[in-house]
């Protein structure tokens, strides 16, 4: 296996400075390491390996001239199939938008441009986000690099997958309700949802809008923080886009020492936990202890509500979100439809997949004239009840430690019942109804040899300490430096 | 049986702003089918709505206009219904929290005449709001194409209580809004282009009873008169229905302006249901007591209110004033060129000048419409200049005519014409005595001469003719007269 595939993204990029190695050199390696695994992985859904051999050259010209732009330049990123780049492919893994190109970059993708990072394929996910497993993609279910019988969770689960199969140093993926954290930790990688707000979302084609957030995965919290650095920042194309001077998260990992107060919600240990995850958790809780942190439970008595209030936030605004894919303009188009009416429903029939549509029904019902108050509403409510809960219990604590996700990953197929595949995100759907920054880090093994992810909750904005907190975690565990053996 | 009408009037209003409601993509009128678009405009995955503040600031300036309460704090809506002619699938409007609510619009209604001011009284709003514009709809035999250059165009929403009771009135009303709007510079109004836009909801119930009929919709109205026109086909519709003994059924009825007849769209049996929520990707907007103050100083003086100053103060007669102040560009320009005289003149005969002279020039001899102030070279210099020449006796009344269609026609100042054509009123007494002799010596004035001796004053109005064309029309009449007499006498 090629040295440079192996390297973080840091250790990349400091051999880019040292010009032990080109852009060139680095871009060849994941390109034909992707060559060599993604017919058991999965994880892209394009690749334009000539498109990214360019933009290494320009990295390598601009290195060469003394313009490098910074630490990523160089080094390649993979984008979520669901993030804008100009002239390439947008389908969110639906298809509605199987022949779509787009005409226009997301403010992520002009960043990471602006910075030089080499931008390679798109990656596979869940129709339109919609999903843990990325069963739900219309293309192809991705694997998971550690036992390709099993998923890589969703949505981002080709995000997660490229990380962990080396196919990449680093890609972006976006969570709604733990679609980059759940994946993390199903395919062993670190992986972050920054703070509502933090990351533009202009050009991230919406699922709900009041809950998505754009994030990095990566192989370190290191890298994580490199990712983020280069991502985050207000953007006056969004305007949920927070003004803030944003911290050196690099910096803060080792600057930022602690002790801590580290709160344990009572709730997070309720049955359905499986008892390898519970045992790797509670490790992790006696490291922080052991480490001259201090351990606190807190309670977070409404969380037993997250999953009802989140299915119907979330698709109320998707069924709004995705009325604009309707046959008239760039999407699939029916070529049966008789009218102007029946185009509309055969273009979205044979467009979604089902539980795109099942989301579209419920969200429509929801809002519908009679019902708003009883759901919607109501939902709005529990959901602000939520974030107070949260904000009180960081008054005493600084971060909130829990699993990531109740299970290990699955074998594909196994979970027919979408209501089972939802209860997934119990550990993850909360952080975002409550608009907080919420990291993934590996924290072992069941004994089947399945990642299991430790999930850190941060105060709004805070994400140097979370990172910090993660990363002290890291430093002392090897589960980093396991890879997945394809 | 008497009847009485109810109606309530839908008025869109396109605010005039460089780009549009919630994208940088500029909007204008006539430009080629979708070239005033952008991924915002077209709806493309991943796009996010920006709200600009100038569309809500001109939001704000007309609800301050009609007197409407301004909210403190309001939100964005999006109303979800399918229609291509909305990239989106959902319009972003304002549903439970406008920008204002309530406020009243100032009419007047037709007087007895022409120059008879007519009974002027208020018409009450409910509220004002603002959304975004859809796109434009053409259909064919076969096909069906949209142009979104208009979509996402800001538009206000001035919604009326069911507080007019004829044509008539709503004529008044749409008239002195669009007059408001206008003078505020808020928008052009202009119901051709699609920049004021009609709808009406129109009701009759037999009079004295309280409680207001079956309501009908009219859509399809692209003129003021228009929306006259049918509003009066449409009341006297259901008065005809109701007294047969036909029910009215709640419908939506286009306005055929060709055969000047409603006919039926559809009926509404069930209102739609739009889904309203609050839009996730925009912040509330906030409106602070101060930034009122502000806008407050930025209103122009209404058009009602400037005619009674003008009639007050400056003495104006009604039939100037309701030619002058509906228009804000006149009366600025009228108020300059009052201004320009220094005081030396009646403002009575700078106003004739504008009213009468000039916008003889610039209707061209056409009944309706006419040429904007911009499209004339005059400034309110010009006017003053030649009303103050007249004043000052520098030249008569018969050569201003003269010099007006001159200066229409070149620019040039009056002034200079006089200077240049040699055009100054005959001062040079001894001259004028020889001419007037001269004439009065022809023996063809010889009879009307005897007669003006004979004690018939009139008689020597017959040599005033001559005498002018003798003097090129520089001569004062009366002077002339004064001269025959001393001649003569």
């Amino acid at each position: 296996m090629s040295d440079i595939i192996q390297k973080t993204a840091a250790e990349l990029s400091q051999a880019l400075a040292a010009k032990t190695v080109s852009a060139v050199e680095v871009a060849q390696a994941f390109i034909a390491r992707t060559e060599a695994v993604e017919d058991r992985v999965k994880a892209f859904n394009s690749r334009d390996a000539e498109w990214t051999l360019a933009q290494a050259k320009a990295s390598d010209e601009r290195r060469a001239a003394g313009d490098a732009a910074g630490p990523l330049d160089g080094v390649p990123v993979a984008l979520k199939d669901i993030l804008a780049v100009k002239d390439q492919p947008l389908t969110c893994s639906s298809r509605m938008l199987e022949n779509f190109v787009s005409p226009y970059d997301a403010h992520v993708t002009e960043l990471l441009k602006a910075q030089g990072a080499v931008l390679w394929g798109r990656l596979n996910m869940d129709e339109f986000a919609m999903g843990s497993s990325t069963e739900n993609s219309a293309f192809h279910t991705s694997r998971n690099p550690w036992n390709t019988d099993c998923v890589p969770g969703g949505s981002s689960g080709g995000s997660a997958a490229c990380v962990a199969a080396l196919e990449a140093p680093l890609s972006i993926g976006s969570d709604t309700g733990g679609s980059i954290r759940q994946p993390a930790a199903f395919c062993g990688v670190v992986g972050l949802k920054p703070t509502y707000g933090l990351v533009s979302r202009y050009g991230l084609a919406a699922f709900a809008s009041s809950l998505d957030q754009i994030g990095p995965f990566a192989r370190t919290v290191e890298d994580a923080a490199l990712l983020l650095q280069a991502i985050a920042g207000h953007d006056r194309r969004d305007s949920t886009s927070y003004k803030t001077k944003l911290p050196d998260y690099r910096a803060a990992l080792t600057e930022k020492e602690g002790p801590w107060t580290i709160g344990v919600p009572r709730e997070c240990f309720a049955e359905g936990l499986d008892p390898e995850i519970k045992a790797a958790v509670q490790d992790a809780i006696a490291f922080y202890e052991k480490d001259g942190h201090t351990v606190q439970e807190v309670s977070l008595p409404m969380t037993e509500y997250a999953i009802p209030t989140y299915y119907i936030l979330a698709t109320a605004e998707a069924s709004s979100n995705l009325a604009r894919y309707d046959g008239i303009r760039y999407t699939h188009r029916s070529k049966n439809a008789a009218d102007a009416v029946d185009l509309y429903f055969k273009s979205r029939a044979e467009g979604f997949g089902p539980e795109v549509k099942r989301r579209i029904i419920l969200g429509t019902y929801v809002l519908s004239s009679g019902y708003y108050d009883a759901y919607y509403l109501r939902a709005q409510k529990i959901r602000t009840l939520i974030r107070q809960e949260f904000m009180q219990a960081f008054e005493s604590v600084d971060t909130i430690l829990t699993p990531t996700t109740p299970t290990p990953s699955f074998q594909v197929g196994a979970k027919e019942d979408p209501l089972a595949m939802y209860l997934n995100d119990i550990y993850t759907i909360n952080v975002n109804l409550a608009g907080l920054p919420g990291i993934s880090v590996p924290c072992g093994f069941t004994s089947s040899k399945l990642p299991i992810g430790l999930q850190l909750i941060g105060k709004p904005f805070a994400e140097d300490e979370l990172l910090a907190v993660a990363h002290r975690y890291e430093q002392a565990h090897g589960w980093k430096d396991a890879v997945a053996q394809l | 049986m008497e009847f009485t009408a109810d109606i309530g009037l839908e008025v869109h209003v396109q605010l005039k702003t460089k780009s549009k409601m919630f994208t940088r993509a500029p909007y204008h009128y006539g430009a080629e089918p979708n070239t005033l678009t952008d991924p915002v405009v077209l709806a493309l995955p991943g796009v996010l709505p920006v709200m600009n503040k100038e569309a809500v600031r001109k939001t704000v300036l007309l609800g301050l206009l009609c007197k409407c309460k301004i909210a403190e704090r309001c939100k964005w809506d999006r109303k979800n219904y399918f229609y291509p002619d909305s990239p989106k699938n959902y319009q972003l409007s304002q549903y439970d929290q406008p920008i204002c609510e309530g406020g009243e619009v100032e009419i007047e209604m037709l007087g007895a005449s022409r120059n008879v001011m007519g009974e002027h009284r208020m018409v009450q709003l409910t509220r004002i709001h603002l959304e975004e514009d859809v796109g434009k709809l053409t259909h064919f035999a076969n096909d069906s194409l949209v142009d979104y250059n208009r979509a996402g165009a800001p538009l206000c929403e001035i919604v009326t209580e069911p507080d007019m009771h004829n044509a008539d009135e709503v004529f008044a009303f749409l008239t002195a809004l669009r007059n408001n709007i206008v003078a505020a510079g808020l928008s052009d109004c202009d119901m051709e282009k699609g920049q004021m836009r009609c709808d009406a909801n129109i009701s009759v119930r037999p009079k004295g009873q309280e409680t207001l009929g079956t309501k009908v919709e009219l859509k399809n109205m692209n003129t003021i008169s228009g929306v006259r026109n049918a509003v009066a086909y449409e009341i006297k519709r259901q008065i005809h229905a109701v007294t047969s003994g036909e029910a009215i059924h709640q419908q939506t009825r286009r306005w055929d302006p060709v055969s000047q007849v409603t006919t039926k769209m559809r009926d509404k049996e069930e209102s739609h249901d739009y889904r309203y929520f609050p839009e996730p990707d925009l912040m509330p907007v906030s409106i602070g007591a101060q930034q009122l103050k502000v806008l407050a100083k930025e209103l122009p003086e209404l058009p009602f209110d400037r005619q009674r100053r003008f009639m007050e103060t400056l003495d104006l007669p009604y039939t100037l004033t309701s030619v002058l102040c509906p228009d804000k560009e006149l009366a600025d320009f009228f108020e300059e060129a009052l201004a320009d005289t220094g005081g030396k003149v009646a403002p009575k005969a700078v106003a004739n000048l504008i009213a009468n002279d000039l916008l003889r020039e610039l209707s061209g001899g056409e009944e309706e419409g006419r040429l904007p102030l911009s499209a004339c070279k005059l400034a309110p210099a010009h006017i003053a200049d030649l009303t103050v020449l007249v004043e000052d006796g520098v030249i008569t009344k018969q050569i201003a005519q003269t010099i007006f269609t001159e200066m229409y026609a070149t620019g040039k100042m009056p002034s200079t014409l006089v200077e240049e054509k040699g055009l100054q009123a005959h001062s040079d007494d001894g001259e004028l005595e020889s001419i007037v002799r001269e004439v009065a010596a022809d023996p063809k004035h010889e009879k009307a001469i005897s007669q003006f001796k004979d004690g018939n004053t009139k008689a020597i109005n017959s040599l005033i003719g001559p005498i002018m064309k003798a003097t090129q029309g520089k001569a004062d009449p009366r002077k002339i007269q004064d001269m025959l007499a001393k001649v003569l006498g």
